[in-house]
Formats: C-alpha cells, structure tokens, sequence
C-alpha cells in the first residue's frame, strides 16, 4: 500500500543517489572532450586534441607503466600467496587458525596511511631504499585479504569429498590439487587477480609514502595538480583508466559468479 | 586369511583427541570384521553408529586412532588413501562438476597414467556397464539423480578395485528409484564379483541386497550375519529392536520340556523353542516376538490371553494392538487373506496371542 501512495518518492531517492555517485564520473568524461585548458562550464566545443597530447606527456606514461607493472606483480604475488592461505584455512585444521585468519585479514582495516607511515619506517629502519619495489611491497598487504576472502568463499561454495574422492581414485595430492582445486576456484581466483589488480593501480597513500624515484600514476597525477595548464591532459587520462576499471571489475565480478549455479545442482 | 578382502582389527577411531579438547567422542570402538572376497556386505546402524566412520578408515580418508585395517591381507596403516587398492561411491556422488562425464569416468585410469586408446575404450565399457552410453559428453549438472549415481558407480569400478565402499549411495534418490537401483545395484555386484562394502542406516535395503551384514551402534558391531540370521536370531534388543518391528515382553523361565521351554508371563504362558545358551528355572528374560508370527483365536484357546484395543487396516496386512493382562501391548499382523485379516476380530474382542515355539525368541537380560 505505501508503494502504490508514494512511487515517486523512491525513484527521487534513487535519482538523487545515482547522481552524487556518477556525475563527477560524468563531469570528467565530458571535459576530456572540452576544448579548453580551463576546467569550468560553458563547455567550449569538442576536441581530441587532449587525446593527442597524452602522447607526448613521456613522464605521465611512465608512471602509467609503472603503475600497470606494478599492479601486474603485486597482483600475481598476492594471489598465489592469498590462494594459498585460502586453502590452508577453508580445508585444514591447524593450532592458532583464528588467529592466523584474523592477522591475515587485518589490512583490510588498517588505514592505508598508517600502513604506508609503518612501512615507511620499517623499510627505512631495515635500510631497504625506496623503490617501486617497496610501493610493491605494500600493495601485496593490502590485496592478500582480499584474494584469500574471494577464492575462500568459493572454496567453502563445493564440498571436500571432491578432493577425497579424487585422492581416492589414485591422485596424489598435488593432482588433486592441480586436477580439482585449481580447475574449480580458477574463475574466483581470476577474480581475485583483477580485484587485486585494481586495488594496486588505484592506490594513492601507500604509494605516496614508499615511492622512491619512479613514480605510480596515482601519485604522478597528484603532483601534477599544482600545474593547472596540465590539467586537461591528466583528466583525459583518468576518463580512459576509468573507463578500463570499469571494465575490469566488470569482468571480475562476472568471472566471480559464471559456473557456480553448476556446482549447486551437483552438491543437492 | 588370504580369503578375506578387508579385515578390521581393534579398529578404534576417537575425534577431538587434539591437545586442550575436553570431549573425545568414540566413534569407532574396537571393530573386528572380516569382509570374505566378492562378498556383498553391508554396515547398518542408525545415524551416528560409526558405519560411515568405519568406511572412511577403510578407504583411508581417516587414520585409526588404534588398530588395523587389512586389505587383502596387507596392513595400511602407511598406505595413504591414494594408494589403496579400493574406491569410494560417495553419498553426495561427488562428481567432478567442472568436467564431463566421459572426462570423470576416465579420472582414475588418467591419473595412473593409462594410454589415451584404452583409457576411451574402459570408459565407454564401464558407461555401458551402468547402462548409461550415451551421456560420456555432458556435465553431471545434465544429469538425474540416478544418472549421476551410476557415473560415480562407473567410475569407481572403471579402476577394478579389489574392494568398492559405498556409503548410503540410495540415500538421495526417491524411493521408487531406490528400489530399483537396489536390485540393479546387487546384479551388478554379481556381474563383476568385485567385493561391496555397503553402508545404510534402511533396513530393508541391508536385508534385500547383503551377503552379510554387520549391525553397529554406538560404535560398536553387535552382530554379523546373514539377513535371515540377523533377522530371525537377533543376538541383542537393540538388533530385533532396529530390524523390523519387534514386541518385547518380560517373561521367567518356568520349566523345560523336551527341547522346548515353557515362559510365564503375566496373563499366561508361551513354549518357545530351546536356546543354546543354558537358562536357568525362575530366571528373569525378555521375549522378542515379530508382529507377523504372531496369530491370534478366540480366547478360549488358552495359552496368553487378551483384549483386542486398535485395528488398522494396511493394505496387505491388518495390525491389531492387542493388551495382555499386565497392560503391556502387543502388535499382531494377520495378512488379508479371505476370511483372515480385517473383520475377524474388533475392538473388545478378547483373544489368545499364538506364536509357533520356533518364532518365540528369548533373549538374556
């Protein structure tokens, strides 16, 4: 009865919502069209000539390999180490294993600016110099939690006699391991990847305090706000890595969830 | 002992044993058991007697926390799961859902490492031998219920192990279906002569498929026998009680004749046949009596005597509750055979029960 009396009023909400969300996403797309070096409406006339300047910006790509590099290897580092403690967890029994999920999980609460603040002082502490590495470093703190919480639940989603019975029909268990484990968690796992993915190539405060000489785009792009006649160019990036996340995440969250109502039907 | 496929010595199986764990639960305790070659035998208990345990010691997937486990008169205690020469039907099939059916029929030969040529040749043999040929291409989510039971079957028996556990493997599908599979399931146990490790908690299924069956409880094994052994002599109360549906009434021993032996009871007396074990005169006993071996006649037939209190009609059978004179009731069941059965006797009628002194079962309190 409320519904029928007030239809309106939600799709205000929503209206309302959706454009708090996406007009600032909305706002940098159109300006990457806008035919000025100033970011203020009326909106001049349309160009690519931004486009076309990206690709003599030399310093910008650079943080912008930097930053796909990077985000390519902490990724890769993260999922192999997260895919494994997943496993450990969801299918072994061990002493301290509510500790060791709650320390594992624990960046996914910690600030990033104390995370980089304590790595800061550790690596310089240690003696280790600044480095994309270290910026590396980071970024497999903060995506392990998210990979091992992402390939865990798709463990927990099919029943462990998988496994006994492959072991039972002569797989050692590294085959099963290879042959059923894999097979099975790889959508969620390459999920977990573009997740982690992602999360890298975004991150700011972490890489603010561990980058060294090279720089990650996030942080190039920072430092550039100082430089106002940059400012279109910069913006005409970041529509572009934008539209690609999007994108990305997109295609994790379809990898996520393509196969499993197969697995229900088997499991009932 | 080179006759027996599987041999269970002190089989002993404690969970929670783990440092700081206060509660150790037994769930197998002591199991002796030898399993004969090519033989169908079934573990039956309720839920929670260790059936499904002592299986899984069996195939490996769990470590006695004492005694042994024999395959073919080889110890395995260091023989881990993927070694043992024995393969699993598991309850919830566990098919591999990410590969065909064809590809998880073929999973054991694969990981032996068997050539492509033969590999194909055993699965199509082993899809044919569970009358399912032309499915080797779809996924098990394609298939029914009882399709993706016979896959698992053929796929465990494509490996020819010398002993195949089945563990409830009926327990999922409708009770037509199971009807039907038991039987399927018992011929094709005969074809290959493969020795069948099979656990339920159905009764019926243990009596209508076993060579032999083991009744446990609480983690124990109370009797081995055949399905007529364990029937018609339940060696304990809790095996008449669990198989079929059984009275129990307190009786003393009162005098012995012949080979028979005279019971009083509370309202009469009944003759049962000698047991082997001896009785004293005046001891205390409890009689197990089946439903169906019990007749009844007008009360002036003498012999234990009483009131007709509930008629049921149940098709093939009519069940009459019947009260003796101490209050205990009895369940009789006449088949509904002309005259018999329904209407011969109602409610009030008084009546005397009658059970042949073979049918009479004493057991030691």
């Amino acid at each position: 009865m409320q519904r029928q009396r007030w239809p309106s009023l939600g799709a205000l909400y929503y209206a309302l919502l959706a454009l708090f969300m996406y007009l600032p996403i909305v706002v940098l797309v159109v300006f990457a069209f806008n035919d000025s070096p100033l970011m203020v409406f009326p909106l001049k006339g349309f160009t690519l000539q931004w486009f076309r300047a990206l690709g003599q910006a030399t310093e910008m790509l650079k943080a912008l390999r930097n930053s796909l590099l990077l985000g390519i290897t902490s990724s890769l580092v993260a999922t192999l180490l997260g895919t494994m403690a997943a496993i450990a967890t969801m299918r072994y029994r061990f002493a301290l294993k509510g500790l060791f999920l709650a320390v594992a999980s624990m960046p996914l609460v910690i600030p990033y600016v104390v995370l980089g603040v304590a790595l800061l002082i550790l690596f310089s502490t240690v003696g280790v110099p600044l480095s994309l590495f270290t910026v590396g470093v980071g970024h497999v703190i903060i995506s392990v939690p998210y990979v091992m919480l992402i390939v865990a639940a798709r463990l927990a989603g099919f029943p462990a006699s998988l496994e006994e019975a492959a072991q039972d029909l002569g797989a050692s268990y590294w085959l099963t391991l290879w042959r059923v484990v894999l097979p099975i968690a790889a959508p969620a796992i390459m999920s977990a990847f573009l997740t982690s993915f992602t999360t890298s190539f975004d991150e700011f405060a972490v890489s603010f305090f561990l980058t060294g000489t090279d720089t990650t785009l996030p942080v190039y792009v920072y430092s550039q706000l100082r430089f106002p006649n940059r400012l279109p160019i910069v913006v005409t990036l970041s529509a572009i890595v934008m539209v690609c996340s999007v994108a990305l995440l997109l295609l994790a969250e379809w990898l996520r969830t393509r196969g499993e109502p197969a697995t229900r039907r088997v499991k009932q | 002992m080179s006759g027996l496929a599987v041999e269970l010595v002190g089989l002993t199986k404690t969970f929670g044993g783990a440092k700081g764990d206060e509660v150790n639960v037994a769930a197998v305790r002591g199991v002796d058991l030898g399993i004969q070659a090519g033989e169908f035998f079934t573990l039956l208990g309720p839920s929670g007697c260790g059936k499904t345990t002592t299986l899984r010691l069996i195939a490996g997937f769990e470590t006695p926390t004492a005694g042994e486990v024999l395959i073919e008169g080889r110890p395995m205690s260091q023989v881990p799961a993927h070694r043992r020469p024995v393969n699993m039907v598991f309850q919830n099939y566990a098919l591999f859902p990410h590969l065909t059916v064809a590809e998880n029929v073929a999973f054991g030969p694969r990981v032996r490492g068997m050539a492509r040529a033969e590999r194909d040749r055993r699965v199509q043999e082993a899809l044919e031998l569970v009358r399912l040929p032309d499915v080797g291409r779809r996924k098990p989510a394609q298939l029914s219920g009882g399709q993706q039971q016979r896959v698992a079957l053929a796929r465990a028996l494509i490996n020819e192990p010398a002993v195949l556990l089945l563990d409830e493997p009926l327990g999922a599908l409708d009770l037509k279906l199971r009807k039907r599979m038991q039987v399927e399931l018992k011929h094709l146990q005969q074809e290959v002569g493969i020795t069948f490790v099979y656990v339920t908690h159905d009764q019926e299924e243990a009596l209508a498929m076993s060579d032999r069956i083991a009744v446990m409880n609480d983690g124990m094994v109370l009797q081995v026998g055949t399905p007529v052994e364990v029937y018609e002599r339940p060696a304990t109360r809790f095996v008449a009680d669990f198989i079929g549906e059984t009275n129990f009434l307190p009786a003393q021993v009162a005098l012995r004749e012949g080979d028979g032996l005279w019971l009083t009871l509370e309202g009469g007396r009944l003759l049962a046949r000698q047991p082997a074990e001896a009785l004293q005169q005046g001891q205390a006993v409890t009689l197990a009596l089946r439903p169906e071996k019990i007749d009844l006649a007008p009360s002036n037939a003498g012999g234990l005597g009483g009131v007709v209190q509930e008629v049921v009609y149940i098709g093939t059978d009519t069940r009459f509750v019947v009260r003796l004179a101490s209050g205990a009731q009895v369940v009789a069941r006449l088949q509904n055979i002309g005259e018999r059965g329904l209407g011969e006797f109602g409610v009030g009628d008084a009546v005397t029960l009658l059970c042949a002194p073979a049918d009479v079962h004493v057991l030691n309190n």
